[in-house]
């Protein structure tokens, strides 16, 4: 579980993040959803210490991450496994190099384990085959699937998801979704997702919580989302025709 | 962004390169992999450089001390000190801080770009460490052997030289052996150790504070190269009147 208290972030004075206070659930998907340039990324930053925030608390399971030390924050790191939005793969090494990378670093587990965990990441991600291949030999769907392996290798207790499916086809994007999801129930992951695609909160927004220009405005899951009647959610949700039709079908299934 | 922002966010920067390595096999591991990558890939444009320079400074030498009351031995002696003096570590530096500063600055400034920084980051690694320090490490070793070969070819490219008929290759011979003073190349490859820091550290600085698109990566290599250039030159003054004066 992580709770962020009161927290703000500016840049040079100029103000990204307002005041957000919220709570993310273990095993849980929780979504963080706004339009682009609304302090997405800079909250999922600020809340791994990426950015330091301006004022406010971070907690993992009560531990006041704003108050650790430079050697708390490290230790705590090992339990963090995060997703970037363009992967982020380093392109110097291959696919099964870059699983391995985090369990060389820092695993407790003899080097023998280590091939071992290391495909049994790559099969759980559903790839096979590309233990070889280079980041740039591979698909983007595969490079986030490799990438879901290497942030799942140290058995992370929260994973960081930035746009997870930005870049990919529906199809595709919808499989690294429910990827992301089966990963969270399975190992009960505090799981945070950033995302401003409407199809990702149908699908796994177990929580959501819904940012517009930097501020908390709004808070609930996939079901309350369409009893909503906050104007810049419904803006950004309902923006297209298809899923202005599912709303007012759902309000009439519910009428009835 | 002023000068003093730049040595502050510079001397922290190395404050985090010179930790103590989480893993130190993965740190040799990485040192070896650079000593290739920099230094062993260096090797082919030093020793065509220095053939060329070594053969060109013993024509304009020739040339330019024409007088029948200098002694015949010149030749050899001039090409010999401007070689280990200077051209084998100053504009040796010079060029290598175009080859090995815009490869660091590319490589770690497209790193910084696409994430892969902050990725370390997450995982705990200390990445100025993990990334910079065997850039570092290496660079400063293998310099001294690539300015030997330096040397070692440009005295070879001025010898080639003579058999075009220029003078004559004994008293070029001579000139090479003629007043040598081993000091000279203990003080090149002393100010070539300090030339690879700077190549290095000021490359690496300019990639890991890049900000933005591939079009930045391409500001902060030119950045990497021009500056660490101007930092060399800077530093050839002091250490020549340090060391010689
Ligand atoms: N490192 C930074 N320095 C200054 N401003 C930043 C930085 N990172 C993000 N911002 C600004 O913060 C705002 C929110 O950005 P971001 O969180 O990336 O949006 P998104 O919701 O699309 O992820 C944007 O206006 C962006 O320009
Ligand atoms: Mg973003």
């Amino acid at each position: 579980m992580i709770e962020v208290k009161n927290v703000c972030k500016s840049f040079d004075g100029v103000e990204v993040l307002k005041n957000v206070s919220a709570l993310f659930h273990a095993g849980k998907t929780n979504l963080i959803i706004g339009q682009s340039g609304s302090g997405k990324t800079v909250l999922m930053k600020s809340i791994i210490g990426i950015h330091h925030v301006t004022s406010g608390q971070i907690l993992y399971n009560n531990r006041d991450f704003t108050a650790m030390s430079g050697d708390e924050v490290r230790a705590l790191r090992q339990e963090v496994g995060m997703l970037f939005q363009g992967s982020a793969l380093f392109d110097s090494m291959t696919v099964e190099e870059n699983v391995r990378f985090p369990l060389e670093m820092f695993s407790n587990l003899p080097k023998e384990a280590w091939d071992d965990r290391v495909n049994f990441c790559l099969n759980r991600v559903n790839l096979h085959n590309a233990n070889k291949l280079f980041p740039s030999e591979i698909s983007g769907g595969m490079q986030k699937r490799v990438a879901i392996a290497r942030a799942i290798v140290l058995q992370p207790t929260y994973l960081f998801c930035d746009e997870p499916n930005s870049g990919l086809d529906p199809k595709t994007a919808i499989v690294i979704d429910q990827l992301i999801q089966e990963i969270t129930y399975e190992y009960n992951i505090t799981t945070i997702i950033n995302t401003h695609d409407m199809n990702s909160v149908m699908e796994i927004g177990d929580h959501v919580l819904f940012i517009n220009k930097g501020e908390k405005s709004w808070e609930g899951n996939k079901d309350s989302i369409f009893e909503s009647d906050n104007e810049y959610l419904n803006d950004l949700v309902f923006a297209s025709d298809l899923f202005k039709k599912i709303k007012k079908n759902n309000l009439l299934n519910k009428r009835t | 962004m002023n000068l003093i922002t730049h040595v502050g966010r510079y001397s922290q920067l190395m404050t985090g390169v010179f930790k103590k390595p989480d893993k130190w096999n993965i740190t040799l591991r990485q040192i070896v992999k650079e000593i290739n990558k920099l230094g062993v890939d260096s090797l082919g444009i030093t020793i065509i450089i220095s053939v060329f320079i070594g053969s060109v400074i013993t024509l304009q030498t020739v040339l330019n001390t024409a007088n029948p009351l200098l002694p015949t031995y010149v030749t050899g002696l001039v090409t010999r000190d401007t070689l280990l003096l200077e051209f084998s570590s100053t504009i040796l530096c010079l060029i290598l801080a175009g080859k090995v500063g815009s490869n660091i600055a590319s490589e770690i400034g497209t790193m910084r770009i696409t994430e892969q920084i902050d990725a370390l980051k997450i995982m705990g690694v200390n990445a100025p460490n993990y990334l910079i320090f065997p850039k570092i490490i290496a660079f400063c070793l293998i310099v001294p052997v690539l300015v030997i070969f330096s040397m070692f070819t440009g005295i070879v490219g001025g010898y080639i030289i003579t058999y075009t008929g220029v003078i004559s290759p004994n008293d070029y011979i001579l000139g090479i052996q003629y007043a040598f003073i081993p000091y000279y190349i203990v003080y090149s490859i002393i100010k070539s150790v300090i030339f690879a820091f700077i190549i290095t550290s000021v490359s690496a600085y300019y990639g890991y504070f890049s900000y933005g698109g591939a079009l930045d990566v391409g500001k902060s290599s030119t950045n990497a190269v021009v500056n660490s250039s101007i930092i060399i030159l800077l530093f050839n003054v002091l250490l020549t009147d340090l060391f010689l004066m």
